[in-house]
């Protein structure tokens, strides 16, 4: 291909001879990046820039790489260093050999946002090595030898960087880059919506990984923060501001509670759990010194300094209480330049009263507006005489801004660099209206009935993260769980099983009977006791020496007390328990619901508080959890009918029912927490391929049952059942291998357990 | 006889009424008539009766019981000594003999066996028998008994008997307004009334905080404690963070959320 030879300058040509490029488009701006280079690299820069430019124009990929190449690198080496060009080269290299070459140009495009965000070379081979991970492991091999399949998820994952790399760390960024390979590293279309960022599960572990202070995890330091200091408590809700790039929500509150950001970056200083301090003080303020005005006489432009006045109010007030609040408002309040507004062309209003908040706040202020200096000191002495009100703040806003109002302020384009206070609320809690517009719909919202043949079905689900071994993580919110009443049917049976086992329950009376409570009680003044008692003996004694009649109680005992735990019998109801039990004429189902009818009555008698539900899974989106003695429920008809009517289908998905039986468990005042799982088979669901997943899940949530206090214990009616139990249960488990027997064993393994 | 003067309070205590209670209480000393306090802990209730006695200038015996008393540590025992036995009066003898008023502090921690013995004394019968020594104490005609105890205890374990509870007039005592809890910080440590009410604030941020994690609020013992930290020339919110949050809570939110509230307060 010959060098055409266009509008090149004279001292450039060598330069332009060593790139040797002939695509056009290239020599229309290699002038320009080449001045801008020459200024902005140093001489070995230089031949490297040239010499790799070279590379990338003769890499068969057309115009584009060398093209973002020549104008982003200058700027991008200003701000990582030039020696990070080599990571990069070898990294675009290996795109280049294997499939991928079709990612080069995202990547080459996300250069300039990653080098601002990661402004190290460390950092950039970092990232560049999550990247190589990424590309190795989804690219798609024929027969293991030869990649062939270019990686689906890599070049989504380039042009998301931007929005990734503001939100995450990089490891962050590594672990959601890990899940998204493990999950769908079979699945190219899904790679494709996990890396682009457009399916669920890949907002909700960005979500997780990010960086910054999360609502959730302070969630009762800021409920304390309020009740404490300020005396109010609401709800806090989070709100996501992760996706909204263009809405940008703001902090709010209504009936429902107080809506803050999920999450808060340390800005200015400021660390994130003080900005979500800064903002519900902000809030709590509002609540306590606004009083709704009518909107109706205002103009918007009014409206909005009545507002920004109304802030600077509430929160001089809420500094007069706790003046530590004056340096995190002044850190976070931005200080707008008071030239930064083009009154020709923009309209200035919000930028003049984010002056006057600024010079309200900070006496400090750089203004020299004599109306801004003048309105901030009528503030100040507004305040002065007291509480002051949200209607004597009108007659100040509205002053201010007629005497500052300019042609330009009708403008459409309006000023909003450095006017928007991050902790401040969208005060839609000010204003009235006397116009009735929105409220007819409303109200019609509120009165919305069901659809005919729409039902309410049960509770919504809860949904449960799912423990996975291969990552050592949690999948979020990965298993839907529904709970229901079970259905009922004829109490008498459970009776009828009550009788048939008569000889057997009362053999267990007598064992019952004897079970000891636990605490031990020390019992002083016994005449008999396992102990001496020494401050008994020696008054005894000096009774007895003064010729008083000694007390002959000088001994003591101890005595067992207080039998507190809490119960909870977690039944596997899957298809598997239709079989008929061997050596038995009656299917497990059967013979498991005598032994709870049983073990029911027995705990019962000894009357600790005993729950009873059910289990069965269809997949992670259904599984069903079937409610069938609750903690404050007696042993009654209602509770023995929905024993009765016991079913078996589908299948054991253990780990979530655990968790969600735990959260009841849990809320029992107990000394000792007992789950008993009676399960006939390993976890196991249909949708679930890789059978160790749901085992390893179940293991874990013992695990967490256990890190809450809650003992668990499995009763297993599975013959081969060591091959597993005992990974899940560690040592608490029982395999019952003769099921016939297990109307018997069931109740005394719960009586040997609690004994 | 013992000494009686040893158990008179030598120097005016410093005691900030809250209402009309001193009055009230000198109307039942003069019929004699038994006395409970009841508050949370450290608001001022030992500090009252201390000043009553000054203020009546009668002997006032102090006993702190535990679960462990026994009737005979309160009524007096028998001692062994070289030649035999020896009689020791307990406080409560004592007091009754001298006529001094005698304070029971958190009554409720002692045996519920053990408060029985109090009861004729709390009575038209106004003595106590000590069957022991085969004697029956006439009270001294000074004598008067206080108990007091702290509600916030109160478990069901833990709750005085009513045969117990109604023989005594009661003064409810709580944590003082904040402006008069301020002025007992300045006067009793000596500070300024702003830095005593910076203080109160903090203490009312916690006791909001009250069964949300903490059992008991910051009292004012406590806030006296840091006021003359400071006194003493410690940084204020160090000693803040010394004498009010460390003591009270191992619960790191509660911990962060007051130190927030000094970090608030002392701008």
């Amino acid at each position: 291909m010959a060098t055409p030879v266009v509008d090149i300058p004279a001292e450039l040509q060598s330069y332009w001879k060593n790139l040797d490029c002939g695509f056009p488009r290239v020599a229309e701006v290699f002038p320009e990046c080449m001045q801008e280079a020459i200024t902005k690299l140093s001489n070995d820069g230089i031949d490297a820039y040239i010499e790799h430019a070279r590379f990338l124009g003769k890499m068969g990929r057309g115009a584009e790489p060398i093209l973002i190449f020549l104008e982003e690198w200058p700027g991008v080496a200003r701000s990582i260093g030039e020696d990070s060009l080599q990571d990069i080269m070898l990294f675009i290299r290996k795109m280049w050999k294997s499939p991928n070459g079709k990612a080069i140009v995202p990547f080459l495009q996300s250069l300039p946002v990653t080098a601002r965000r990661l402004p190290t070379r460390d950092q950039i081979s970092d990232y560049l090595s999550i990247a190589l991970d990424l590309m190795e492991r989804t690219t798609g091999s024929v027969h293991g030898i030869h990649q062939t399949f270019p990686s689906p998820g890599l070049p989504e994952m380039f042009k998301q960087i931007p929005v990734l790399l503001s939100q995450l760390s990089l490891a962050g960024l590594k672990s959601w880059a890990d899940y998204g390979v493990r999950f769908y590293d079979d699945h190219p279309e899904r790679q494709v919506e996990y890396f682009s960022l457009q399916s669920a599960d890949s907002k909700a572990v960005m979500q997780r990984e990010r960086h910054g202070t999360l609502l959730v995890d302070n969630d009762r330091k800021l409920s304390m923060y309020m009740r404490g200091l300020w005396q109010d408590e609401d709800m806090l809700i989070p709100y996501s501001s992760a996706f909204d790039e263009l809405r940008k929500p703001i902090p709010y509150y209504d009936q429902l509670g107080i809506r803050l950001p999920d999450v808060y970056d340390d800005a200015q200083g400021i660390s994130g759990i003080d900005r979500y301090r800064a903002a519900l003080a902000h809030i709590i303020a509002h609540r306590r010194w606004t009083k709704a005005i009518s909107a109706d006489n205002l103009s918007p432009s009014q409206r909005m300094a009545v507002e920004v006045l109304e802030d600077c109010r509430v929160e001089f007030l809420a500094m007069r209480e706790y003046p530590g609040l004056r340096s995190i408002f002044t850190a976070l309040h931005p200080i707008p330049a008071e030239d930064a507004c083009d009154h020709e062309k923009e309209s200035g209003v919000r930028h003049r009263l984010a002056m006057l908040s600024r010079a309200i706040l900070d006496a400090n202020h750089p203004y020299k507006n004599i109306h801004i200096i003048e309105f901030a000191r009528r503030f100040h002495e507004l305040m002065q005489q007291g509480e002051s009100s949200t209607q004597s703040v009108v007659d100040i806003a509205v002053t201010f801004i007629a005497r500052t109002r300019l042609q330009s302020d009708n403008l459409p384009k309006t000023h909003f660099k450095d006017t928007e206070v991050g902790f401040r609320d969208d005060n839609r809690h000010m204003w009235y209206f006397m116009e009735e517009d929105d409220e007819g719909e409303v109200a019609a919202d509120q009165n919305r009935k069901l659809e005919p043949g729409e039902e309410l079905k049960g509770l919504p689900p809860r949904h449960y993260h799912e423990w996975d071994y291969n990552s050592q993580s949690y999948r979020p919110d990965w298993v839907s769980v529904y709970e229901g009443l079970h259905p009922q049917g004829k109490a008498s049976d459970i009776d009828k099983l009550l009788e048939k086992h008569a000889g057997l329950a009362k053999r267990l009376k007598k064992i019952l009977d004897l079970l000891k409570p636990q605490d031990k009680v020390r019992i002083r003044y016994q005449e008999e006791g396992s102990e001496l008692d020494l401050d008994v003996a020696i008054r005894s004694l000096i009774d007895y020496k003064s010729g008083a009649q000694p007390d002959t109680r000088i001994n003591m005992s101890h005595r067992n007390d207080g039998r507190n735990i809490a119960v909870m019998l977690l039944l596997d109801l899957s298809e598997s328990l239709n079989e008929k039990a061997a050596g038995s004429q009656q299917t497990i189902l059967e013979l498991s619901q005598e032994a709870v009818t049983i073990l029911g009555w027995a705990v019962e008698k000894l009357g600790d508080p005993f729950a009873i539900a059910g289990f069965h899974s269809n997949t992670r989106h259904d599984v069903r959890y079937l409610h069938i003695k609750g903690y404050t429920e007696q042993w009654d008809d209602n509770v023995k009918s929905r024993l009765a009517a016991m079913e078996a289908s589908y299948s054991t998905r253990m780990g979530a029912a655990m968790r969600h039986a735990a959260h009841y468990l849990e809320k029992q005042q107990a000394d000792k927490k007992l789950m008993l799982i009676l399960t006939d088979g390993e976890p196991a669901d249909i949708d679930s391929k890789d059978g160790r997943i749901l085992i390893e899940d179940a293991r874990q949530a013992v695990k967490e049952l256990d890190q809450q206090g809650i003992y668990s214990y499995c009763i297993n009616l599975d013959p081969k059942a060591d091959e597993y139990v005992s990974d899940i249960f560690g040592k608490q488990y029982t395999i019952v291998d003769n099921v016939a027997q297990l109307p018997e064993r069931l109740p005394e393994l719960f009586i040997s357990l609690t004994k | 006889m013992t000494n009686k003067d040893q158990y008179k309070v030598g120097k005016e205590p410093f005691y900030q009424a809250q209402s009309d209670e001193v009055t009230l209480y000198e109307a039942a000393y003069a019929a004699r008539l038994p006395v409970m306090v009841k508050g949370p802990t450290g608001c001022g209730k030992s500090r009252f009766i201390e000043y009553m006695a000054w203020k009546l200038n009668k002997p006032l015996i102090t006993v702190a019981c535990n679960e462990d008393m026994t009737a005979s540590d309160l009524v007096g025992r028998y001692l062994l000594d070289a030649n035999g036995t020896r009689w020791l009066d307990g406080p409560l003898t004592t007091a009754a003999r001298i006529g001094a008023i005698c304070y029971l502090d958190e009554i409720v921690e002692a045996r519920q066996d053990t408060t029985v013995v109090i009861h004729p004394l709390t009575d038209h019968r106004r003595t106590l028998p000590l069957d022991k020594k085969g004697e029956l104490i006439e009270a001294h005609p000074d004598f008067q008994l206080v108990i007091s105890y702290n509600p916030g205890y109160q478990s069901l374990m833990k709750d005085l008997k009513q045969s117990t509870k109604q023989r005594f007039t009661a003064f409810e005592f709580d944590y003082p307004e904040a402006k008069v809890e301020s002025e007992i910080l300045s006067k009793e440590a000596g500070i300024e009334i702003e830095l005593a009410a910076k203080l109160v604030k903090i203490g009312q941020a916690a006791r909001n905080l009250k069964g949300h994690g903490l059992d008991e609020g910051i009292s004012t013992r406590l806030l006296v404690y840091a006021a003359t930290l400071i006194k003493g020339g410690v940084e204020a919110k160090a000693a803040c963070r010394m004498a009010l949050v460390r003591p009270i809570t191992d619960d790191a939110d509660i911990r962060d959320t007051l130190d927030h509230a000094i970090a608030a307060t002392f701008a």
